[in-house]
């Protein structure tokens, strides 16, 4: 496995993801780097995202949608507070409105990536904090609609069958 | 999102997956459910919204209270349908997302490292683009 930890915070809304990859810190951050090839994982199968300004710079933002299985949109942003190739990356991550700016109703993450070497390859740490305990819920209550039209749709899968 | 089913489904006894399955398997419950995560509904004000009898309503939402979907709540004369407003189990839900989110992540991370070549090591085939 790839993820070697991960650590839930409830009272602190942080997790802390670590992962090891065979590979050099310079080709993990390429693919943070290289929006081509940050499409290729950012959003799930289902989902595949699409960056359509990317700078890396402190200072600088990304933005992107993810389009969905129905051809539905889904907009995001990041505002890049800190970069450091091949090391490390802090950016704010949130959703955006139709038109590719950010929406300030809805929740934000902070996001710090490490990229350290380690046994021959890489170590990258994660750290997403929530915003605020309202902006966890208002998360966790898209993701119980989600998990719901999921499970729902795979009950008609089922039923299909 | 396939992860919190998973979720839900490890922390649960068989006999809850079915109440559980029971209580998703009908549309009007399924938008009771809606109803309830986005607001908290009245179950009056629920039986103003479908086709069917205050006493059907009621039936449906005892089948979502019994797979432990929503909670009712007596308010002076109305009683409040709400999903599970516990904050722990809020915050361990959104956690849980963010951790499949970037599981998912990481697995398609590693994937893509093993699929591009490496321009600096040539046994991948890289050497010459």
């Amino acid at each position: 496995m790839t993820v070697t930890s991960v650590d839930k915070d409830f009272d602190d809304l942080t997790l802390t993801l670590i992962a090891d990859f065979d590979a050099p810190p310079e080709r993990v951050w390429e693919l943070w780097a290289d929006p081509r090839k940050l499409e290729r994982w950012w959003g799930p199968p289902t989902h595949p995202a699409t960056f359509e300004r990317h700078d890396l710079s402190p200072g600088g933002g990304v933005s992107y949608y993810m389009t969905g299985p129905d051809g539905e949109r889904y907009g995001g942003w990041w505002q890049v507070t800190s970069a450091d190739a091949p090391k490390s990356l802090e950016f704010t991550d949130g959703f955006a409105n139709d038109d590719g700016t950010p929406n300030p109703e809805m929740p934000t993450t902070e996001v710090r990536m490490q990229l350290a070497e380690h046994g021959g390859g890489t170590r990258m740490e994660l750290r997403s904090v929530f915003g605020t305990r309202e902006q966890m819920e208002q998360l966790a209550e898209m993701g119980m609609e989600e998990g719901l039209k999921q499970a729902v749709g795979q009950m008609d899968a089922l039923l299909a069958a | 999102m396939l992860t919190y089913n998973q979720m839900v489904v490890d922390e649960l006894t068989d006999e809850a997956v079915d109440d559980l399955f029971h209580a998703l398997a009908d549309a009007t419950r399924r938008d009771i459910l809606r109803r309830s995560v986005r607001g908290e509904p009245s179950v009056s004000r629920l039986a103003g919204a479908y086709p069917m009898s205050f006493a059907a309503v009621q039936k449906h939402v005892a089948v979502l209270e019994r797979a432990g979907l929503v909670t009712k709540e007596r308010r002076g004369r109305e009683q409040i349908v709400r999903s599970d407003h516990d904050a722990v189990r809020r915050a361990r839900l959104a956690l849980d997302r963010l951790e499949a989110a970037w599981r998912g992540r990481v697995e398609r991370m590693s994937h893509l490292l093993e699929e591009i070549p490496d321009p600096d090591d040539p046994t991948t085939g890289g050497g010459d683009r």
